[in-house]
């Protein structure tokens, strides 16, 4: 508990040190990259505002770190504008754009100290040697790091590796945090934990994070708003929950959500006026006896608090997720009927129709 | 790290074929040593038999080192091998570092230009090089030798450093450009560092052809002020006469600085091997 007081007046210094500055806020207008004949962003227009945590999820390929690096300045957009706390910084270098970047594979220097690691850019910046410590100092005791501060990263752990990533990012104390994977070289556990620990800093720092993942949970569970992108461009914008409950295109109502949601033909359940029905397997019922529709049970997981039925029907296969424990068996003859009124239709083009 | 599954046998027979071959290399070497602390007659006698307190003489090296000019063609090869070591590191890892790092027009392109030296010898161009050192007024100078061999040595180390250059992770390059290192500070700083076991073995690739060579020396740079070690001891070999006893005190005395320096680089070759394994 000591330990946690003198954390929480450390924070409390950093914060009235940086009590005048804003916080940052990014505006991108119609970014385009491309590499080649390659067209990698087509056209991003994005706004976050100060403290705000965003998270770019996309599949591989949609352009999502690309379009990170862009932000970051380690790769030049083909054409369109940044500007970071209003100011235009196209052509600034990664260094002045008042930004820190946490990368997939941590990035440490090798053969560098923790210590160092955390201290190169300030030092590059030419700040004075007590101030470095200073903020290595708050930085190591927020993380934890106290204890290893001397040692080369070989000799730290993934989590630990992580967290001196991070910790060198705290240290610039940047309008703008940029996480590129953060933790997708970690295992289960570790990732839950580092997941609990950026939310934390997010809310001590109140700094602006921008977050690129390929995970839709880690997405959900972070964000203040989520940026879905495929194919180089933006495919809605929302917070988590806004965009599980309307999403505005086929492609996000596939990709939020775990199991993914039913996408049905809706020529095959004999529905006219739109082209595909989506009903995630949350909202669906089974019975026994009776239903609107009748499957057989393909495979069942079990997962304690879930559990979740592959269906086949006369319309394709057909995801049910059940609260608590249930027991059907395979083969098994069963009808499943959606709730009404959670069920979403979409056009041709793949937008939502509405009402 | 042993497989576990290797039979005794299995191993003894790859050890029995490497020391055979080890034997075999070092066979030349063992003679000419042997033979360097033996007076003449015995030389010729009992080419193999290893000096005895009868035979054994230091009449060569008491040539080689009365000559008085040794110690100025070890201190020329010394320079010679030394400074085109560093060039032939210092412009092979830079062009690598553009290649590997940087996306430009006729990147490929330039790579197989630099690569084309290790196909083609640099001693078909003899003549043209002896020309144009002519012209330059470079002939006996240690300069043309550095020249010549930082351009011999420059394509393999180009090529293998570019290999290397390619597995150095880009974040890690970009996180020092987020830090605000400048490209030279990266290539310096954070590349080189992490490609010291490549560098060892390009060095010792580029070393041994310099230290040996007899050819550029005997075209380029012939003059008594400029001779290399490989030259100097030529003198000792006569159209009519030649002095065994000190032509193999001279060799003797060649390979010595060959082996520290390797022994050297061989030593930062394994240390970077062993700390990338530890990671």
């Amino acid at each position: 508990m000591k330990a946690c007081g003198r954390v929480n007046q450390l924070i409390y210094e950093f914060e009235s040190r940086n009590g005048n500055k804003t916080l940052g806020s990014l505006k991108i207008e119609n970014i385009r990259k491309s590499f080649g004949q390659v067209d990698v962003l087509k056209g991003i227009d994005l706004e976050v505002k100060d403290g705000e945590f965003v998270i770019f999820v996309g599949p591989s390929g949609c352009g999502k770190s690309t379009l990170l690096r862009v932000i970051a300045g380690l790769e030049d957009a083909t054409s369109g504008d940044i500007l970071i706390d209003g100011k235009k910084v196209n052509n600034t270098p990664p260094a002045k754009r008042g930004i820190a970047m946490v990368f997939q594979t941590y990035a440490l220097y090798p053969h560098l100290s923790v210590r160092d690691n955390m201290g190169l850019g300030l030092k590059q910046a030419g700040k004075p040697a007590d101030e470095i410590k200073e903020r290595i100092g708050i930085a190591s005791n927020m993380l934890s790091l106290d204890a290893y501060l001397e040692r080369r990263p070989a000799e730290l752990s993934g989590g630990q590796r992580q967290r001196v990533a991070i910790g060198r990012a705290i240290v610039r104390e940047p309008q703008l945090f940029l996480f590129d994977e953060p933790l997708s070289n970690l295992d289960a556990a570790l990732r839950v934990n580092t997941r609990i620990e950026i939310a934390r800093l997010h809310r001590q720092l109140k700094a602006t994070m921008i977050y690129v993942t390929h995970d839709q949970v880690e997405a959900m569970t972070l964000a203040d708003k989520i940026v879905v992108l495929n194919q180089g461009r933006i495919e809605q914008v929302g917070s988590p929950m806004e965009l599980y409950n309307s999403p505005q295109t086929v492609f996000v109502a596939g990709f939020i959500g775990s199991p993914q949601m039913n996408l049905v033909d809706a020529t095959k359940l004999g529905l006219s006026g739109a082209k595909t029905i989506g009903i995630r397997p949350e909202h669906i019922q089974v019975s026994k006896t009776s239903g609107e529709w009748k499957g057989s049970v393909i495979h069942v997981e079990h997962l304690g608090a879930d559990t979740i039925i592959y269906l086949q029907t006369d319309f394709g296969p057909l995801t049910v997720r059940l609260f608590g424990e249930h027991n059907y068996d395979v083969d098994g003859v069963l009808y499943a009927t959606p709730d009404a009124g959670r069920t979403y239709r979409f056009d041709n083009e793949g937008q939502v129709i509405k009402g | 790290m042993a497989k576990p599954t290797a039979s005794p046998v299995r191993t003894g027979l790859v050890h029995l074929a490497l020391i055979i071959y080890t034997l075999i290399a070092l066979f030349p070497v063992f003679l000419t040593v042997i033979n360097s602390f033996k007076d003449r007659s015995s030389i010729f006698r009992d080419p193999l038999g290893l000096p005895t307190p009868s035979t054994f003489s230091l009449i060569g090296y008491q040539t080689v080192l009365g000559q008085g000019d040794f110690v100025l063609y070890f201190q020329n090869s010394f320079i010679v091998t030394g400074v085109s070591i560093f060039f032939v590191l210092l412009f092979g890892a830079m062009a690598a570092f553009a290649l590997s790092e940087y996306r430009f027009r006729g990147n490929t392109l330039m790579g197989l230009y630099l690569a084309l030296g290790i196909m083609i010898p640099i001693r078909l161009g003899t003549v043209a090089i002896l020309q144009g050192m002519v012209a330059a007024g470079l002939v006996n100078t240690l300069t043309a030798l550095i020249l010549v061999y930082t351009a011999q040595g420059l394509p393999l180390a180009v090529f293998i450093l570019t290999e290397f250059m390619q597995t150095v992770s880009d974040d890690l390059k970009n996180a020092g450009r987020i830090d605000g290192l400048s490209e030279y500070s990266i290539f310096f700083r954070l590349v080189l560092p992490l490609v010291r076991p490549a560098m060892a073995t390009v060095a010792v690739f580029t070393m041994i052809p310099i230290w040996n060579d007899l050819w550029f020396p005997l075209i380029l740079a012939p003059s008594d002020a400029t001779k290399t070690v490989t030259l100097g001891s030529q003198v000792f070999i006569g159209q009519f006469v030649t002095n065994w006893n000190a032509v193999l005190a001279a060799l003797t005395l060649a390979i010595v600085p060959v082996l520290v320096l390797y022994l050297i680089f061989s030593r930062q070759l394994i240390r970077g091997i062993t700390s990338g394994a530890v990671k």
